[in-house]
């Protein structure tokens, strides 16, 4: 998506600081932190590197040096600090902390208070604003097992577990190598290589009802991959498909949630979007959860396919398309 | 062009932050030299420098960078100067232990709103080209995204945080009718993993709470910022009572084809083989609208046999798939 002057600058406001902070750092490196690609890096700091002081005499310029391929910053004490907590940041952070007391299984919440303290003090005024947005979560019975199961994710140790299985009725015992643990929905989940299944596994963590962590090394298998839940396996390489959708503006949140190619906006608001996707049943999904908010433009397959998905579940519920 | 731009903006803040005394407009026309090419001579000439001035000024103080304007002193007149301050500019020292800066990192990464993931990650940027130690990697793995996506939560929450009346239409939790609502809002909180406005109901006037998944389409302004005051706790009384969220919770009855709907089964109460290849599954939810979105995307391997407000909202959405892709062809 194209960038606003205000929001390069915000963003060159706030590279300046860290690479001075972390100079030699590698170019991809310093791309990451910023979310930005190497080649919009390198434009930023061409950008720099004809900014500084009035006269603009060679002296005065920012000096930028990345020619083996790791970033020195010299010359840029107006801008050397960072400028102060905007509104949108303290709240995001403070709020984001506030959330994180709460979560079972956290480990040291006293890091979070002292954490908390520092925010708001360093945010000043900036942090008055942040009461605006609360979060209120539900206390999980699961702190116990969601405690064995960060400890076993931080020291790479295998877990035991036994796991209730719903639709068998019975407890199965579990030898799992912890991937990663979410929250979702109101529940904790451990995702892991499942020993007895060969296979990547979620454990609903109310329903582990006894876990221990072993003395074993708990590194999963490299094939094991996670499963992204809110997308099915979104996975994008170069050589994806390009699909062309057209979003209705209230669907705009789509645009910045997902990668996209290129996003055009249009008279009424609606945007036109590409992406790439190897797996069109991801996208599939994507389109009938908007709920006719978006619409696949191309390709045609792609339509066809989501709307035989719903013609067809239409068809269960004996309706069809206008009941 | 917009590099351009930035160039200005820059020039423009390193010139304010570097000057210990104010400067004039006609110092700064000459310090930044992007102004200088506005317009070469004429009349003209000044005046597009000065509009162009008094944006990018307009811009750097949105960013939230104080510009100060005052008022030389005599022997030049009542020329305004500017500059900016830099202990006003820039963030304090803020030193962060290891396991703090843990804990800060894990905080910017629960919003999955952009609007807030965005600023959350800068800032922790930002606090990190303070100096402060590579975090202590003790919670890597861990991942309470607790924050979920709604798409009208950019748009509340903007108008929280600027005061801006604002009007939505709204579907009500039993009847399943849609109104135009009317309200000042005044907080966004996260209860149970939904979102919900509390805001002053003009039309009502009255205190209300209302859930972010059941706003629909475009949340328009109506009114100017700071167009009202938030009455003291009164935010937090509302989300305070108990009734006041809809007791729209239920339990959801489906059929599901075998080898599909894993996360469903996941979060089933419970799941029985039934026949022809499909599974009965029960399962609890606090939101049928949220429930039928999930449940759509399943397509035809779902079938929601009761209740009906999660049945028809099914349905709908279904419709609303069809009638959308039928346009464009």
């Amino acid at each position: 998506m194209t960038e606003s002057a205000t929001d390069r600058l915000s963003r060159l406001l706030a590279m300046v600081p860290w690479l001075l902070a972390h100079q030699g750092v590698p170019l991809a490196m310093a791309a990451d932190e910023f979310g930005i690609g190497e080649g919009q890096l390198v434009k930023d700091l061409e950008l720099l590197f004809v900014c500084g002081l009035p006269g603009h005499m060679p002296d005065d310029l920012i000096e930028a040096d990345w020619e083996d391929g790791v970033v020195y910053l010299a010359n840029a004490d107006a801008i050397s600090r960072p400028l102060r907590l905007g509104v949108d940041e303290a709240l995001a952070l403070i709020v984001g902390l506030r959330a994180l007391a709460d979560v079972p299984g956290l480990g040291d919440r006293d890091a979070v208070t002292r954490a908390l303290t520092k925010l708001e003090a360093a945010a000043g005024a900036a942090a008055a604003g942040a009461d605006s947005v609360r979060v209120d979560l539900p206390r999980d019975s699961a702190a116990a097992v969601v405690s064995a199961c960060e400890d076993a994710l931080r020291r790479h140790r295998r877990l035991h577990l036994g796991y209730l299985v719903p639709h068998r009725d019975e407890t199965t015992e579990r030898d799992v190598d912890p991937m990663r643990l979410l929250h979702l929905d109101g529940h904790w989940y451990l995702e892991g290589w499942c020993h007895r299944a060969e296979a990547v596994r979620m454990f609903r963590l109310d329903r582990v009802v006894d876990v221990s962590v072993l003395d074993v090394d708990g590194t999963p298998p490299t094939t094991a991959r996670s499963r992204d839940l809110d997308a099915g396996l979104f996975a994008a390489g170069p050589d994806d498909a390009l699909v062309t959708l057209a979003v209705a503006a209230r669907a705009r949140w789509v645009v910045d949630y997902y990668p996209v190619e290129s996003v055009q906006t249009l008279g009424d608001g609606s945007l036109l979007v590409r992406m790439r996707t190897g797996d069109t049943a991801w996208l599939r999904q994507l389109v009938l959860r908007l709920g006719g908010a978006a619409r696949v433009l191309d390709p045609p397959a792609l339509a066809h396919e989501v709307a035989t998905a719903a013609s067809r579940a239409l068809a269960l519920y004996g309706e069809g398309p206008s009941g | 062009m917009s590099t351009a731009k930035t160039e200005r903006l820059l020039n423009l803040v390193i010139c304010l932050l570097s000057t210990r005394r104010p400067l004039t407009k006609s110092q700064i026309r000459q310090a930044v030299p992007q102004y200088a090419s506005t317009g070469a001579s004429g009349a003209g000439a000044g005046e597009a420098f000065e509009r162009m001035f008094e944006r990018d000024k307009d811009e750097l103080r949105e960013l939230g960078i104080p510009v100060v304007t005052s008022t030389q002193d005599a022997l030049f007149g009542d020329e305004q100067g500017y500059r900016v301050d830099r202990d006003a500019y820039a963030l304090p020292d803020v030193h962060l232990e290891p396991d703090e800066l843990a804990v800060v990192g894990l905080a910017s990464r629960v919003w999955q709103q952009a609007s807030l993931a965005g600023p959350a990650a800068l800032a922790l940027t930002k606090l990190k080209a303070l100096g402060a130690p590579q975090d202590d990697g003790s919670l890597i793995g861990l991942e309470p995204r607790v924050l979920t996506a709604e798409p009208a939560f950019d748009a509340l929450w903007a108008a929280v945080r600027d005061r801006v009346a604002v009007e939505f239409t709204y579907r009500t939790a039993g009847s399943g009718q849609v109104a135009l609502r009317t309200v000042e809002p005044w907080a966004v909180t996260s209860w149970h993993g939904r979102w919900y406005l509390a805001a002053h109901d003009r039309d009502r006037a009255a205190a209300r709470l209302f859930r972010l998944s059941r706003v629909e389409g475009e949340v328009r302004a109506v009114g100017v910022r700071g167009g009202y005051t938030v009455p003291e706790g009164a935010a937090a009384e509302v989300l305070a009572r108990p009734d006041a969220t809809d007791a729209a919770a239920g339990t959801a009855v489906l059929r599901v084809r075998e080898g599909a709907g894993q996360l469903l089964r996941h979060r089933a109460v419970s799941v029985r083989a039934g026949e022809d290849g499909w599974h009965e599954l029960v399962v609890d939810f606090e939101d049928p609208e949220v429930l039928a979105e999930e449940l759509v995307t399943h397509g035809p391997a779902v079938l929601v046999l009761e209740p009906t407000v999660v049945r028809a909202a099914v349905v709908r959405r279904l419709r609303s798939v069809l009638a959308a892709g039928a346009v464009a062809s």
